[in-house]
């Protein structure tokens, strides 16, 4: 790679604050102790203040307090019982975001790249400084290349900030990663079948069910708090749940059947699952003569997918599949095939959530209870703006032809066309990053890297030094979610919900609110009309007037359900229903799909297997930390701060492996793991694979407690599976080996 | 009264949201817990099983640590709930090494500290231990077993569930529910 553009510890000139902060943190802490031991007797403890929020730990975004002593210090965050996303009980992670306020590796003050004697570096810069230099490079891109030429990559509440501004300048070539690298491929597979899509939170009535079934999904290692509380409801009330996975996760140990698949044929025990229902006659007959189109076009399709040919694919035992097809026709309709959430594995995925949405089909859970619930969600208006500029182009223009049925902005085609080819200069020449770490959000770390270098302009705006921030040119602190305003959350649920988020505290150092930064840049591109408000405070209160309620209303209740506008949580029974698709049915034979050029049924297609002494790797997620933007949290590290590589115990002795002894992985491109990571040799893994967390293996020095600890599986994740239906990256298509000798590897480290 | 807490391994997902919700709630110091995941796997692939326990101090009704606390800093407080009186204790550990279940950790103000089933701070005011009431499987159950309505003492009743290490002969008052 080219020197243009070389990663940069976050300035040493900010290195003086950064230890001097660390050490009064730390002080303050101890103190705070030593007042808790003092003030023992009850009636002499501190009163205790709170505020609201929502969590922006990770997407779930719960409601909760947060709690702050007399001193104003924030002391705990607790779940508002009110809220329908957590119902008063926070997960770790959200327990725990009070460490991402603490955190002393915090973003601490604007900075702008600079060379000095040759070499580049940051340095300190004013709000108003760094705010201008961006404001300048943003009208250079337009004068140059249009304002269809800036784009946004974000996760999270600051998107409909930077969003607002992106769209008022002339782009909206706006993407999140948790689209294309998430869970696009369902939404797509839902919205071709039924018409509609799964939301966030799912729509799945968990609470309700008698038959969950997860596939590649581990619930309770992934913290989605609602749906985490409403398998333990399930589990009380005795339902049955099935776990499909290569892995013994912790779901599986909670569950009645196990199905130790093969990895990647998944697919396969679909189709099977499929042809079983119907040639039993386990389907719902009257649903599907009510709602569906396409049934005989399926049942021809899957006459030949018998348990016993999935046998031979997935190595799970034809009876076995009989048993569980029995169980779901048993509980049917209250029964759940999870649609997962981060399924883009193989790039046939919308096919594999095609299959998932023609069982729920068959099934007859759509619409029922203890299946799938239709949401609701609060009508709220937003504060009037003038009309945004059309831009000469629209973000899918730029991969013409391709991802025809994404319906949200494909992330990694945004990147790829930031790529000059040829004649082609690249078609994105600033990037806006907001919330996400995108060397480890998009796979194919080089291919980011080859985009990054070819920006006029790179924005990173965050509250962490992630290695993002090191080939930025403007790195903008954001404060935490605790010391700022954000959008009203308004989600989909089984009630209409707002909730609010208000700082608890001023922002620390000199990070600022997204809404801020967002209000200034627009201020500095003469964008203000977009932006009319005199503060955020204005806005919110406008909009929740409009709601029938106020600002100052909910800073007392932080949570607002209302009823719902239709009685229509369920179908009613024998009800007709129009469906949002091309036949106003249920589309089991999808006509989107075809017309798009796609298998109108889904296929199975095998995928390649692991070489000799290689293993598939497979990666997932720890209930304590969100992707790799926790791994520094010192509350959370301090639950977990490596992740380590599972290998089952025959693998381990062919290679003379012992649990603890650390390994580098190699994978199939010959790409080495920067860091090392232990092994833990555990038969809760198939000797076919290997397993690792997501998020950790960070190589910012900046992030003292993440730096270093576990390898990054992003970086080994070199080659990616194209969803051709909506541009999903395929990730699970990568294999490793192990180098046991890790000091002959050491790499030199970047400086 | 009695106090004592179990925990359903059947929920337990093992996600430590307990061990945060303490440490906020307590102010323990980052790097110490008093509270704590275990997870105990079974069997060879694929034939596996599984149990996950949130642990803590025990509670004893026959606690070594009280027993063995030379200046009488570790005692039986309301409902046997066994504490340490920081002011009283002088650190020398000896509680520590008699504990089979390695429930307690000297503090980095030179005391020993342990659960305390948040009796002071949480319980005398009607609410459950931090870590009860934070729970998203709801997992622990928490009262006083001399009232049988309360939702230890009915859950008890319904479930089948052990004790850690009773051959200790500490008479445990946690229980897991199996």
């Amino acid at each position: 790679m080219s020197t243009r553009r070389s990663f940069i510890k976050i300035s040493a000139l900010g290195l003086g604050g950064i230890a001097a902060a660390g050490g009064l943190t730390r002080m303050a802490m101890g103190s705070s102790v030593m007042d808790t031991i003092t003030k023992k007797t009850p009636g002499k403890e501190k009163l205790l203040h709170r505020t609201p929020t929502y969590c922006e730990i990770c997407f779930w975004q719960c409601a909760g307090w947060v709690y702050k002593d007399d001193e104003g210090k924030i002391k705990k965050i607790v779940g508002n019982e009110d809220d329908q996303h957590c119902n008063g009980r926070f997960c770790p992670r959200g327990t725990g975001g009070i460490g991402q306020y603490y955190d002393e590796d915090r973003l601490k003050t604007p900075l702008i790249r600079t060379t000095i004697d040759g070499k580049q570096t940051f340095r300190e810069a004013s709000w108003d400084e760094a705010l201008d230099l961006i404001a300048k490079k943003m009208k250079d891109i337009a004068g140059k290349y249009g304002t269809e030429s800036m784009a946004l990559f974000s996760h999270g509440s600051g998107g409909a900030h930077f969003g607002q501004l992106l769209k008022a300048f002339g782009s909206t070539s706006i993407a999140a990663p948790s689209f294309a690298q998430c869970r696009g491929p369902r939404e797509v597979g839902f919205l071709t079948t039924f018409g509609d899509i799964i939301y966030s939170p799912e729509r799945i009535d968990i609470r309700d069910t008698r038959c969950l079934v997860l596939i590649g999904s581990h619930l309770g290692e992934n913290m989605h708090n609602g749906q985490v509380q409403e398998m333990s409801d399930a589990i009380d009330r005795g339902a049955t749940i099935i776990t499909v996975d290569p892995r013994f996760s912790t779901a599986a140990g909670k569950s009645k059947h196990w199905l130790p698949i093969k990895p990647a044929t998944d697919m396969a025990l679909l189709l099977s699952w499929i042809h079983v229902l119907i040639e039993n006659e386990w389907y719902d007959k009257e649903y599907v003569a009510l709602h569906t189109t396409g049934f005989e076009q399926l049942k021809e399709h899957v006459k030949t997918y018998t348990p016993e040919w999935a046998y031979g694919i997935t190595t799970i035992d034809p009876n076995m599949i009989v048993e569980t097809a029995r169980e779901m026709r048993d509980a049917s309709p209250a029964v759940i095939i999870n649609p997962g959430r981060h399924v883009t594995w193989y790039g046939d995925d919308t096919q594999r959530l095609r299959a998932v949405a023609i069982l729920t089909a068959l099934l007859g859970s759509w619409g029922r209870r203890g299946g799938y619930y239709q949401p609701e969600k609060f009508h709220l208006p937003s504060f009037p703006v003038p009309a945004f500029p059309t831009p000469k182009r629209q973000p899918s223009q730029v991969y013409e032809g391709k991802y025809t049925l994404a319906n949200e902005v494909v992330a990694n085609g945004i990147c790829d066309a930031t790529i000059p080819t040829g004649l082609d200069k690249g078609k994105y020449k600033g990037w806006i990053v907001n919330g996400t770490n995108l060397l480890a959000a998009l796979p194919d770390q080089a291919k980011t890297l080859k985009a990054i270098e070819a920006l006029d302009l790179l924005v990173v705006v965050d509250t962490m030094p992630i290695e993002l921030t090191g080939y930025a040119d403007v790195v903008l602190p954001e404060c935490t979610y605790l010391e700022r305003y954000d959008m009203i959350r308004n989600s989909n649920h089984r009630q209409p919900n707002l909730a609010l988020r208000m700082p608890a505290t001023e922002p620390k150092y000199k990070s600022k609110p997204a809404e801020w930064i967002a209000k200034e840049l627009a201020g500095k591109l003469g964008l203000s009309a977009w932006f009319p408000w005199e503060n955020i405070e204005e806005m919110l209160d406008w909009q929740l007037k409009k709601a029938g309620t106020s600002l100052d209303e909910m800073k007392r209740i932080g949570v607002k359900n209302f009823p719902r506008e239709t009685d229509d949580l369920y179908f009613k029974e024998g009800e007709e229903v129009s469906f949002n698709t091309n036949s106003g049915k249920i589309e089991l034979y999808s006509s989107d799909m075809e017309a798009a050029g796609f298998a109108p049924l889904p296929v199975y297609t095998a995928h390649e297997e692991p070489p000799d002494g290689f293993y598939r790797l497979i990666y997932g997620r720890a209930p304590m930390h969100t992707f790799s933007r926790t791994a520094n949290n010192p509350n959370l590290t301090d639950l977990m701060d490596e992740n380590v590589l599972w290998v089952n115990p025959k693998v381990a002795k062919l290679w003379g492996l012992e649990s603890g002894q650390p390994v580098k992985l190699k994978n199939q491109d010959d790409v080495i793991s920067t860091f090392p990571i232990k092994v833990r040799v555990t038969e809760r893994i198939r000797w076919d694979s290997v397993y690792m967390v997501h998020g950790f293996g960070h190589n910012n020095p900046k992030l003292t407690r993440a730096f270093g600890r576990g390898v990054s599986d992003t970086e080994l994740i070199t080659r990616v599976h194209i969803d051709p239906a909506m541009g999903g990256t395929g990730m699970r298509g990568n294999f490793v080996t192990f180098i046991t000798d890790i000091n002959n590897t050491e790499k030199e480290a970047e400086v | 009264m009695r106090y004592a807490m179990a925990v359903d391994t059947h929920k337990c997902v093992g996600c430590s949201d307990c061990v945060v919700a303490c440490q906020t709630e307590n102010n323990v110091p980052i790097g110490y817990c008093r509270d704590w995941v275990v997870e105990v796997t079974d069997g060879t692939y694929p034939n596996l099983e599984a149990e996950i326990r949130s642990e803590r101090c025990n509670h004893c009704e026959n606690s070594p640590c009280v027993r063995c606390c030379p200046t009488g800093a570790s005692h039986y407080a309301e409902g046997g709930v066994v504490l340490v009186t920081p002011e009283k204790c002088i650190g020398c550990g000896a509680c520590i090494a008699s504990c089979p279940y390695d429930a307690r950790y000297p503090h980095p103000d030179g005391y020993v500290d342990k659960c305390t089933f948040c009796l002071e701070n949480r319980v005398k005011k009607g609410l459950n231990p931090a870590c009860v009431s934070v729970c998203p499987t709801k997992c622990m159950y928490f009262g006083d077993l001399d009232d049988p309505n309360s939702p230890v003492s009915k859950v008890l009743k319904n479930r089948k569930y052990k004790t850690l290490i009773p051959e200790a002969g500490t008479n445990p008052q946690l229980y897991f529910l199996i």
